[in-house]
């Protein structure tokens, strides 16, 4: 009997690594609106450029998990 | 019996199984979306039938795998697969009765495994591929993706804890229905094979397919169609034991233990190795529940599960060895597995009944004991 001790490494090492990055890109993305959403209240101009790169931030953050979770439908897919 | 009828009577089983299958399977997905209130129960059930419905359509790699590796189709035939498919269905239907998340891959090796060991002895069944394939992997990927979900969970938290409240279970309830929705489409790639598989197997030890063959189109329409409905009908028992029952699931932990099982099952059916999506989701729902808190699991939970996985590869084995040994007798045989099969089956459903769980009843709470009231 051989075990295939190298896929399963590889399962478990892939899968760690998409879904630990992937959380940690949604988290920070909350992060980001987070920081805009508080700033709102204030109104003044150093306010907006906050909320703006909170908004970016987010939206980085969301595009980035996004392609990792393409990219595995990509692997399966094709 | 002519050999077509069998063949026809095998398929319908294993569509049967395949429908048990997702009904048994539909908590994986969306338990804790129906539990955190990220999506309604209905609205779940329907989202992850459809796209259980697309993901059988999206690889056929785990098929393969299943009827060309665990058992030697030479020695075995369509009644021994028949009688492998009651003890999975059979099995199935006692851990649903209790509520119980058990793999419903493991039914179907242990059944088919039984089965093939009566009808053609030990040199019948590939131990070494049994043991790479699915005993180790099942042992080691509830436990990866435990600790995966931990870790994830606690990161998430650290991170999320200088967000606004607000915001953050606004944003992971929208992150849990894209995550819940991913993890039905890696259970449709993943399990409904596992049917195409048997079919598969089937065809190719009735002479109507040559060995090594992929499945048919239609193989794969009819098993995709049997989990999807068997997804939408849901399995609430189950739903409410994972939901409800495991710990009190935040959303955030319901979109970390999602996003986790996502993972692990999209990465291991993309290498064609069958892992159970069961205990994959459910190692990851308690891994998301330790990561906040170890104190809030209800690790007495957690002690029947492991029982219910531990018990059923022989379980199904044993009961598949029965039926097969029964069938091979003829015709008569056969008819008594598929009736007595059937009489047992309707005995757990009307049993159901006695206490029905249902979308809306799914997420009530169990009641404190009657000392906790009185005090």
């Amino acid at each position: 009997m051989q075990i295939d001790w190298a896929i399963l490494a590889v399962v478990a090492v892939v899968a760690a690594a998409a879904a630990v990055t992937v959380v940690l890109l949604v988290a920070f993305a909350l992060v980001g609106l987070s920081a805009g959403a508080e700033r709102r209240v204030r109104g003044d101009g150093v306010a907006f450029r906050a909320r703006g790169t909170g908004t970016a931030l987010a939206v980085l953050c969301l595009l980035a998990a996004g392609l990792i979770v393409g990219y595995g439908l990509f692997l399966i897919i094709f | 019996m002519d050999a077509v009828v069998i063949v026809v009577v095998v398929v319908a089983t294993a569509l049967v199984f395949d429908y048990t299958n997702g009904f048994h399977d539909t908590a994986n997905a969306m338990a804790t979306s129906i539990a955190t209130g990220a999506l309604r129960p209905k609205l779940a059930v329907t989202i992850a039938g459809a796209l259980n419905l697309a993901g059988a359509f999206l690889s056929v790699e785990v098929a393969k795998t299943i009827s060309g590796g665990l058992v030697d189709e030479t020695l075995i035939n369509p009644v021994v697969i028949f009688a492998g498919l009651v003890g999975a269905i059979l099995w199935n239907l006692v851990t649903w009765f209790f509520g119980l998340p058990s793999s419903s891959s493991h039914a179907l090796f242990g059944g088919l495994i039984g089965a093939t060991w009566v009808a053609g002895g030990n040199d019948a069944i590939r131990f070494g591929a049994l043991l790479n394939k699915v005993i180790l992997p099942a042992a080691l990927s509830p436990v990866v993706a435990a600790l995966i979900a931990m870790t994830v969970t606690y990161l998430a938290f650290r991170v999320a804890a200088r967000a606004d409240r607000g915001v953050v279970s606004r944003g992971f309830k929208v992150g849990q229905t894209v995550s819940a929705s991913m993890v039905a489409l890696a259970h449709g790639t993943n399990d409904a094979q596992k049917t195409m598989g048997v079919i598969t197997l089937t065809l190719i030890t009735a002479g109507m397919l040559a060995p090594g063959s992929a499945p048919p189109f239609w193989v794969v329409l009819s098993a995709g169609l049997a989990i999807a409905i068997g997804t939408y009908m849901g399995g609430w028992r189950i739903i409410r034991t994972l939901g409800t029952r495991v710990s009190d699931i935040h959303p955030v932990q319901g979109f970390t233990a999602e996003t986790t099982s996502t993972a692990v099952i999209l990465t291991s059916t993309h290498l064609g190795l069958p892992l159970s999506t069961t205990q994959v989701c459910t190692g990851s729902i308690f891994g998301a529940g330790a990561g906040r808190r170890l104190a809030s699991v209800h690790w007495g939970v957690a002690g029947r599960i492991v029982l219910a996985w531990s018990f059923t590869l022989p379980a199904a084995a044993v009961v598949g060895a029965a039926a097969s040994w029964l069938a091979a007798t003829g015709t008569v045989g056969l008819i008594v597995v598929a009736l007595g099969g059937s009489a047992v089956a309707s005995g757990i459903y009307a049993a159901s009944r006695q206490s029905a769980v249902s979308a809306s009843n799914v997420n009530d709470v169990p009641r404190p004991p009657a000392a906790d009231i009185a005090a």
